[in-house]
């Protein structure tokens, strides 16, 4: 229980950073951005958003403390500010978008996840055999930018052969609701960025596992395994559950990565999950609505990090007696 | 101390081919470029021809010459990027991990904290804070990913650190009375050297993608050449639908190019730190001429005797021909 303990303090000072950042970043821009702000919005603005950038610029007359806890305070009630572009509340724009990220991004890190160390294990097992051959072009497919590769088989596999439908989550023409057509509908739409995001993620879990059984195979435990004449499923199984461990102490440094990657795969394909937001957001300086997309990206990321850990802990009884490092 | 030297596998050779072939392209890119790359000389939209390797963009500038002197601006970030963030890694790991105690407490929540804070979300709001005059500078962006980059390897650096500072020699030139910072630099840093490596080709790995991302959703200054901005070009003006694989794919194979040298590079590492990842460089057929069993068999990590290390180099040389 100390590790959890640890590991929940770790995550709330992170998020306190987060939060820090975002209010901190705003107050160290040089010269007046409140001015060149509303002046590069051109847009209609009405009195009561320009109010909310000051505000969120620190041009009050409080001091940075007092500033400070009516941020933390207001962010507590759920209110992170008005959106200059887009006018309405930021988290009533979140949430309509949120559901879609964590839908695409989490099943497909699941998948991933589950499906790579998986090969990673058989290749392991199997080193030296013609699956090697796997290796070098899983490399490559994990240096490609996730961005580049959604690019590229949006073109391929939606646009030239029309396997599956691009651009968007779901056909207009259905209506959006608990019934089959649309659900249907949803889940073909995200088919093909899906297949994107794994396929760029998968290969960093497959080399990873790969090395672990490899190094594991060694030890002498999975050798008295195969003596003592198990099956070979068995020792296989043996040998991968110990070999997962530093896969699933990687998933939390894995996931911020893979979640950073995913986010342009929505914009790719136009996915209304944050990835479009959050870029909408950045081309129009909308300040509110980035710090608001980032802090939401960041707890997510966190509490995904969390149920990490207690996956590891759940497979490893050793940290359940001691304090992990 | 012996210096760093990496099994000779295909994978490996290959890995410096890349690397080698690209970092020769940072150097004379600009310099063989045939066309100034800003400049809207030509017929739009033309298709790859004699002339124009790679075809024109849509304002008619010549895409070859951008992959050219693109390579530069991608490169030197990357490289900055991932030697900075290596720095810093290396004096918080190092130093948390030999100093131990509060030190250790408190440079492990830090990296800790940076760890799971997303990178590009973060590398994005930072950004885009920025004042627009230093988003073309360079040293600036690097500066900000290096910021985003350092923590894994400062964590890996210092689990290496941890184990080292109760080894025996190290012991004994603490009994001898040597100096802290001699201990730390003399003693303990060259046997970090193979997992620093191997931070290092992480770290640029990392910003090469963090940077070339950042140019792609247009945060970088717009107007400097790197694959990044010509995928942003490209993608702005709608090649990747119209059907102009030679504007968006070039660029991003170039990156995935030297990500996948990077990688092969840093199996020679891995094989280098966890000798039961090595294979020797033999291929199975060489593996059965030298009398080894084709298949690794179980708890049995095959030793390579005199002999027939001796022989490797040759065997090595047949394989690249």
């Amino acid at each position: 229980m100390l590790m959890i303990s640890r590991r929940l303090g770790l995550y709330l000072l992170t998020a306190w950073v987060a939060v820090t950042v975002n209010f901190v970043l705003p107050r160290l821009m040089p010269g007046n951005p409140i001015q060149n702000l509303i002046g590069k919005i051109q847009s209609q603005v009405t009195p009561a958003e320009i109010n909310a950038i000051r505000l969120s610029f620190g041009d009050t007359k409080q001091g940075w403390l007092g500033q400070y806890f009516t941020y933390i305070t207001q962010m507590f009630h759920g209110n992170l500010g008005i959106s200059i572009t887009l006018g309405a509340p930021v988290t009533s724009i979140l949430r309509e978008s949120v559901p879609w990220t964590v839908g695409l991004i989490g099943l497909s890190t699941i998948i991933s996840f589950v499906v790579g160390t998986f090969a990673g294990a058989m290749l392991g097992w199997t080193r030296g055999s013609r699956f090697d051959s796997l290796i070098p072009t899983a490399t490559f497919f994990q240096a490609v930018p996730y961005f580049f590769l959604a690019t590229v088989m949006l073109l391929a596999f939606g646009s030239d052969l029309h396997w599956f439908p691009v651009l968007g989550a779901y056909n207009q023409t259905v209506t959006p609701g608990w019934n089959w057509p649309y659900v249907l509908n949803v889940i073909r739409y995200a088919e093909l960025p899906l297949i994107s995001i794994v396929l760029s993620s998968i290969a960093g879990w497959m080399l990873g596992m790969r090395n672990m059984m490899i190094t594991m195979i060694g030890e002498d435990f999975v050798l008295m395994a195969v003596a003592k004449g198990l099956p070979r499923r068995k020792v296989i199984f043996h040998a991968a559950r110990n070999a997962v461990l530093p896969s699933i102490a990687n998933l939390s440094l894995a996931i911020g990565l893979v979640v950073s990657g995913a986010l342009l795969v929505e914009l790719v394909f136009n996915y209304p999950g944050v990835g479009d937001l959050l870029l909408q957001a950045v081309l129009n300086a909308d300040y509110p609505l980035i710090q608001g997309i980032f802090l939401v990206i960041t707890l997510t990321v966190l509490a995904a990090n969390l149920i990490a850990d207690f996956i590891y802990l759940a497979l490893d009884p050793r940290t359940r007696t001691e304090a992990a490092v | 101390m012996k210096t760093l030297r990496l099994p000779r596998s295909p994978k490996v050779l290959a890995g410096i081919g890349i690397l080698g072939f690209f970092l020769l392209l940072t150097i004379i890119g600009p310099y063989i470029a045939p066309y100034n790359p800003s400049e809207t000389l030509f017929i739009p939209n033309m298709g790859p021809s004699g002339a124009h390797w790679l075809g024109t963009t849509s304002l008619g500038q010549d895409i070859f010459s951008q992959l050219l002197v693109g390579a530069r601006a991608t490169m030197v970030v990357a490289l900055l990027a991932g030697l900075v963030a290596t720095f810093l890694a290396v004096v918080i790991g190092v130093t948390a991990g030999y100093f131990g105690g509060k030190t250790d407490d408190s440079l492990t929540l830090l990296s800790n904290v940076f760890l799971a804070l997303p990178g590009l979300p973060l590398l994005i709001v930072i950004d885009s804070y920025l004042p627009v005059g230093s988003r073309s500078n360079a040293f600036i962006i690097g500066l900000v990913i290096s910021l985003t980059g350092w923590a894994w390897g400062a964590r890996v650096l210092r689990a290496q650190t941890m184990s080292l500072r109760n080894r025996d020699f190290v012991e004994a030139a603490r009994i001898i009375g040597e100096k802290r910072y001699r201990i730390m630099f003399s003693e303990i840093a060259p046997n970090l050297l193979p997992i620093l490596a191997s931070s290092l080709l992480f770290t640029v790995l990392y910003s090469i993608g963090a940077y070339v991302t950042l140019a792609y959703i247009g945060l970088t200054s717009t107007s400097v050449w790197n694959w990044g901005t010509m995928l942003y070009w490209a993608q702005s003006n709608n090649a990747p639908l119209s059907g102009e694989w030679y504007w968006f794919v070039p660029p991003g194979v170039c990156i995935a190019l030297v990500g996948t040298g990077l990688a092969l590079l840093n199996f020679g590492i891995d094989e280098f730190i966890n000798p039961r990842l090595r294979e020797a460089g033999l291929t199975s057929k060489q593996r059965r001429k030298l009398g080894l069993p084709r298949r690794v068999r179980l708890g049995l990590t095959p030793v390579l005797r005199q002999p027939v290390t001796t022989r490797v180099p040759a065997t090595a040389k047949s394989v690249s021909q």
